[in-house]
C-alpha cells in the first residue's frame, strides 16, 4: 500500500515535469507577445530584445526550462513579470479563496446528491420526480444565469449579500460567509445536478441485483439494504464522478471568480494567462498538476477499499 | 422523447438560421442600438452594437451544436476505446494507457485552453477539439472501472473459456454494461462542451466574430441596467439545449437498460382484492395439514405499454411440514415467480390480482414489508440459484452472515459471529474462521452456495425455498449440495420447496412433486407415483424427454464423488 502510494506520487512528479515542459513549450510561441505586453505597444525592437535577454527568454528553450525546473526543486518558482510578487506566495494566497469555495460546495453537493439520488432510486414516484426535477433545474439553468439571477435578487434587489468581492475569514467570519454564499450556491446547484443523476442511475441498477433480493429474504431491514449494501456498491462509480466534479469545480471557479470578482486561484490564473505572465502560469500549472494527482490517487485508494474486486494495487 | 424533438427543432433552427433571420449575426445598425423586444425587424430587440439578438441567437445554436459534437465525439472515441482496452487487459497495456491519461488529466483544463489561445487563433472548433481530448480521461476512467468489474464476472470468464475472441467478448459482454453510463456521460459531455464554450466566450476568449451564447450573455450582463432582458434570451436557449441533452441521455438509457420499475403495487392491489376473491378459489383437499399453501395465485407484470401481462394463472400448491416438495417445469413456466411470490420479494412492478399465500394459516399477501421482515429468515428462508450474484461483492462472508443472522434473530454481534462460524463448519466448509474474512469473489461457487445455505438455515426456518440450488454448480458438487440439504432437513425438520427443472434432482431428494406449465400447476403427487404413472400429457412428455439424463444422474459414482471444491 505504501509502496503503491509512493509509486503513484513518483509517477505524479514525472507527469508534472512532462506537463510543465509541454506548457512551457506551448507558451514559447507567445514569448514575443508577452514582452510586448510588459513594455507596452510603443516599445522599440531594441528595447524588446533587451528585455528578452534580461528575462532570459532568448536562451534555448530547454536551457530555460531546466533553469526553471532547478528552481522549482529548490522551492523557488520565480517572480511575476508584472507585479514582481513571488509566485509561491501569490498562488498560495489565492488558493485559500478558491479552496474555501470549492470544498464547501463539494461537501454540500455530496450530501445533497446522495440523499436525492438514493431517495429517487429507492422510492419511485413523487420523490423520484422531484429529484429529477431538481437535477434538471441545475442543468436547465447555466451557471452564469444562476449566478446573475442570484446577484440581481440577493445583492442588488434585497441587498442581503455582497454582489462581488471577498472578505478574508480572519477579518470577519460573517462577512466571509456572506461573500462566498452566492458562488458556493452556484457550484452546489451544478454539482448536485451532475452527481445526483449519476447516483440515481447506479442505485437503480444496484437495487435490481440478486443479492438485494436475497438480503430481503433474510429479513434484513430496508434501510440497511439501501444505505449499507446498495449504496456501498454504487459508491465506486459515484466516487469517480465526485473526483471529476472536484476538478471540474476548480475549472468552474475560473468563470465564477471572474463574475464575482473574487481574488481566487481561477481569476488569478485567467488574468495571468491573458497577460502572459510566464512564471505565474508555470506555477499555476504545477499546483493544478499536484491537485489532480492527489485527488486521483485518493479516488483510487477509496475505490479499492469500497470495491474489493477492483483493487488495482 | 420530447427532449429529442426539442433538440431536433433547435438544431433545425440553427441550420436554417440564414433563411429565418432577417439580419446577419454581425450586421450592426446604429438605428437599432438597444432596440426593445418586438421592435420592427428585431423580434427580440438588438444589443448595444445594434445587432439583431434573434439572429445572433439562431447562429449561436450552430456554434453550440458544433462545439458539443466535436467535444463529445473526440472524448468518447478516445475514452471508450482506451477504457475497454485498459480495463480488459490490465498489466502493462493498462499501465501505459493510464499513464497517458493521467498526463492529460493533469493538464489544467480551461486554463490550458486560454493559454493555448495563440495556437488556436481563437477558433472555437480547435478549442473544442482540445477540450474533447481533455474530457477523454473522464470517460476512460468510467469505462475502465466498469470494465474491470465486468471482467471479473463469471459470465465473462465463461465466454473467455469457451473460446470467444476478445473483440467479441468486449462487444457482446462488456459493451452492454458500459453503454449505459457512457450514454449518460455523453449527454453531460455535450452539455459541458457547450457550457465551456459559452464560458470561454463569456470571458472574452475567442473570436468576437463568432456568435455565441456566452458572448451574448456577456454583452447582456454588462448592459444589465439598460435592458435586463438582453442576457435572458441566450441564457434561456443555452439552458434548454443542455437540459434537452441530459433528458435525452436519460431516456436513451432507460430504453437501453429497460424502464425502471413502477411504484410497488403488490401489497396494495393484492391486499384489497386478494382476500375477497380467494373464497372462490378451488380448494385443494390435501390442504388441511399444509404448512405453506398457495391457492389460485395469479401474477401479472406490465408489458412495455403498461397493460398487465399474466405470468401465473392460478397456481395452487401445498407444502406439508417436514416434506420436500419438488416444483418442476420448463423455463418460463413460472416456478421462480411462484417462489418469489411466496417469499414476498417480487419486483415492484409485479401485481397479484388474486390468490392467497398462507404460511401456517397466516395470509402473507397484503402484509407490509415490516410484517414480512419478521417472517423472513425465521419462518421462511431462501436459497438462490446463482450463488455468486446473490452475495454482496463489497462485504465479507462473515459480515453478511452476521448481519443476516442478527436481522432474523436479534442476537448479539459476537453470538451471531460464533453461530456463523459454527454454521459454516456445519455445511462442510473446511476453515470457517478464514472463510468469514473472505470476500465473495475469493471463494468458489460451491462454497458460496454452502454459505448461502448456511445463512438460510441459520434460524431454523420451517420452510426453505430453494430455487434451482444446484443448477449453477459442477456436477459432483451438485450431489454434495443435495446431500447437505437432505441432512439439514433431517436434522432441523424443515419443509423444502425445491424449484428445479431436473427430474433427476426430484427423484433424488423429493417426496412429492408439482409440475408447472404456463403459470399453472398441472399435476401434483408423490414422486414415485408421478414417475410411474404420469397423468397429465405434459408430465408424460417431460418425463420422456428427460429419461436419459435421469439415468446418468443416478450413477452411483457421481453421487459418491469426492469433494473437489476448495478455496480459490
Amino acid at each position: 500500500m505504501l509502496a503503491y502510494i509512493l509509486r503513484r506520487v513518483l509517477t505524479g512528479a514525472v507527469l508534472g515535469v512532462l506537463v510543465t515542459f509541454l506548457t512551457f513549450w506551448l507558451l514559447s510561441f507567445s514569448f514575443d507577445g508577452v514582452v510586448a505586453n510588459v513594455l507596452g505597444p510603443a516599445a522599440s525592437p531594441s528595447a524588446v530584445a533587451a528585455l528578452k535577454a534580461d528575462l532570459g527568454l532568448d536562451r534555448p528553450l530547454i536551457v530555460q526550462y531546466l533553469d526553471w525546473l532547478g528552481g522549482v526543486f529548490g522551492g523557488d518558482f520565480g517572480v511575476s513579470f508584472f507585479t514582481s510578487e513571488p509566485v509561491t506566495d501569490a498562488v498560495v494566497s489565492r488558493l485559500g479563496v478558491t479552496l474555501s469555495i470549492v470544498l464547501i460546495a463539494l461537501a454540500l453537493s455530496v450530501v445533497v446528491s446522495i440523499i436525492l439520488g438514493v431517495l429517487a432510486a429507492s422510492r419511485a414516484g413523487v420523490i423520484d420526480r422531484v429529484s429529477q426535477g431538481v437535477s434538471l433545474l441545475g442543468l436547465l439553468l447555466p451557471n452564469l444565469l444562476i449566478a446573475i439571477v442570484l446577484v440581481v435578487v440577493f445583492a442588488i434587489n434585497l441587498r442581503l449579500l455582497p454582489a462581488t468581492g471577498y472578505t478574508p475569514f480572519g477579518e470577519s467570519p460573517l462577512r466571509w460567509a456572506a461573500s462566498i454564499t452566492i458562488p458556493v450556491i452556484v457550484l452546489v446547484i451544478n454539482g448536485v445536478s451532475n452527481m445526483s443523476a449519476q447516483i440515481r442511475g447506479t442505485m437503480i441498477g444496484e437495487l435490481r441485483k440478486d443479492y438485494v433480493r436475497t438480503l430481503r429474504t433474510r429479513g434484513v431491514p430496508t434501510w440497511s439494504i439501501v444505505y449499507k449494501h446498495a449504496l456501498r456498491n454504487a459508491a465506486a462509480p459515484a466516487l469517480v464522478v465526485l473526483s471529476l466534479e472536484f476538478i471540474a469545480m476548480f475549472g468552474g471557479a475560473l468563470i465564477i471568480e471572474n463574475v464575482f470578482a473574487l481574488p481566487g486561484f481561477g481569476s488569478f490564473a485567467f488574468n495571468s494567462s491573458i497577460q502572459g505572465d510566464i512564471p505565474v502560469i508555470m506555477g499555476v500549472t504545477v499546483f493544478s498538476v499536484m491537485l489532480v494527482v492527489g485527488v486521483n490517487l485518493l479516488t483510487d485508494l477509496i475505490n479499492g477499499w469500497l470495491n474489493p474486486k477492483a483493487r488495482i494495487y | 422523447m420530447i427532449s429529442a424533438a426539442v433538440l431536433l427543432i433547435i438544431v433545425l433552427l440553427g441550420i436554417f438560421a440564414p433563411w429565418i433571420a432577417e439580419h446577419g449575426p454581425n450586421d450592426a445598425a446604429l438605428s437599432a442600438v438597444n432596440a426593445p423586444v418586438g421592435a420592427p425587424d428585431y423580434p427580440l430587440g438588438a444589443d448595444q452594437n445594434g445587432r439583431d439578438i434573434f439572429s445572433r441567437l439562431l447562429y449561436s445554436i450552430n456554434t453550440s451544436v458544433v462545439s458539443a459534437l466535436i467535444g463529445a465525439a473526440v472524448a468518447i472515441s478516445i475514452g471508450l476505446t482506451c477504457g475497454l482496452i485498459g480495463g480488459y487487459f490490465g498489466g502493462r497495456i493498462r499501465g501505459g494507457i493510464e499513464w497517458v491519461f493521467n498526463l492529460i488529466m493533469t493538464l489544467p483544463g480551461i486554463l490550458l485552453l486560454i493559454v493555448l489561445m495563440p495556437l488556436t487563433k481563437g477558433d472555437f472548433r480547435v478549442t473544442m477539439l482540445i477540450y474533447g481530448v481533455l474530457l477523454a480521461p473522464g470517460i476512460y476512467r468510467l469505462v475502465r472501472n466498469v470494465t474491470v468489474g465486468v471482467r471479473n464476472e463469471l459470465y465473462v470468464d465463461a465466454a473467455r473459456v469457451s473460446g470467444l475472441s476478445t473483440l467479441r467478448i468486449l462487444g457482446r459482454h462488456v459493451m452492454p454494461v458500459v453503454q449505459g453510463p457512457v450514454i449518460i456521460s455523453t449527454a453531460f459531455l455535450m452539455g459541458s462542451a457547450i457550457g465551456v464554450q459559452s464560458g470561454l466566450a463569456f470571458l472574452g476568449v475567442g473570436s468576437t466574430e463568432v456568435p455565441s451564447f456566452g458572448a451574448m450573455i456577456a454583452y447582456g450582463f454588462t448592459n444589465l441596467y439598460v435592458d435586463s432582458l438582453q442576457f435572458v434570451w441566450p441564457a434561456l436557449m443555452l439552458g434548454v439545449m443542455t437540459a434537452s441533452f441530459v433528458l435525452f441521455g436519460n431516456s436513451l438509457r432507460d430504453a437501453l437498460e429497460g424502464a425502471r420499475p413502477k411504484a410497488s403495487s403488490v401489497s396494495k392491489s393484492a391486499g384489497s382484492k386478494g382476500p375477497a376473491r380467494h373464497e372462490q378459489a378451488p380448494k385443494n383437499p390435501g390442504d388441511a395439514d399444509a404448512l405453506l399453501s398457495i391457492e389460485n395465485l395469479h401474477l401479472t407484470y406490465p408489458d412495455p405499454s403498461g397493460t398487465p401481462k399474466p405470468v401465473l394463472n392460478g397456481v395452487s400448491l401445498a407444502v406439508r411440514p417436514g416434506e420436500t416438495m419438488g416444483l418442476v417445469g420448463e423455463s418460463g413456466s413460472g416456478k421462480t415467480q411462484t417462489a418469489f411470490a411466496a417469499l414476498g420479494v417480487l419486483p415492484g412492478e409485479a401485481s397479484i390480482p388474486e390468490g392467497s399465500i398462507k404460511l401456517d394459516g397466516r395470509e402473507l399477501i397484503g402484509l407490509s414489508e415490516r410484517q414480512l421482515r419478521g417472517i423472513r429468515g425465521r419462518d421462511i428462508a431462501y436459497v438462490p440459484q446463482e450463488p455468486m450474484s446473490n452475495l454482496d461483492p463489497s462485504f465479507t462472508i462473515g459480515a453478511q452472515m452476521v448481519e443476516s443472522l442478527r436481522a432474523a434473530s436479534s442476537v448479539s454481534r459476537s453470538a451471531a459471529r460464533k453461530r456463523a462460524i459454527e454454521l459454516l463448519g456445519h455445511v462442510g466448509i473446511a476453515d470457517p474462521e478464514r472463510t468469514m474474512r473472505l470476500y465473495p469473489h475469493q471463494i468458489s461457487g460451491g462454497m458460496a452456495q454452502r454459505v448461502l445455505i448456511a445463512t438460510a438455515v441459520a434460524c431454523r426456518p420451517r420452510v426453505l425455498i430453494a430455487d434451482e440450488p444446484t443448477t449453477a454448480l459442477d456436477v459432483t458438487i451438485q450431489a454434495e449440495i443435495l446431500d447437505l440439504l437432505r441432512d439439514l432437513q433431517a436434522e432441523m425438520g424443515m419443509a423444502i420447496l425445491l424449484v428445479t427443472h431436473n427430474f433427476g434432482v426430484v427423484a433424488d431428494i423429493c417426496e412429492r412433486m408439482a409440475v408447472m406449465q404456463d403459470g399453472r400447476v398441472v399435476e401434483t403427487g408423490d414422486v414415485a407415483e408421478v414417475f410411474r404413472n404420469p397423468q397429465h400429457p405434459y408430465t408424460q412428455k417431460l418425463l420422456a424427454s428427460i429419461l436419459d439424463e435421469s439415468v446418468v444422474r443416478d450413477d452411483d459414482r457421481v453421487l459418491a464423488g469426492e469433494s473437489s471444491e476448495g478455496i480459490n
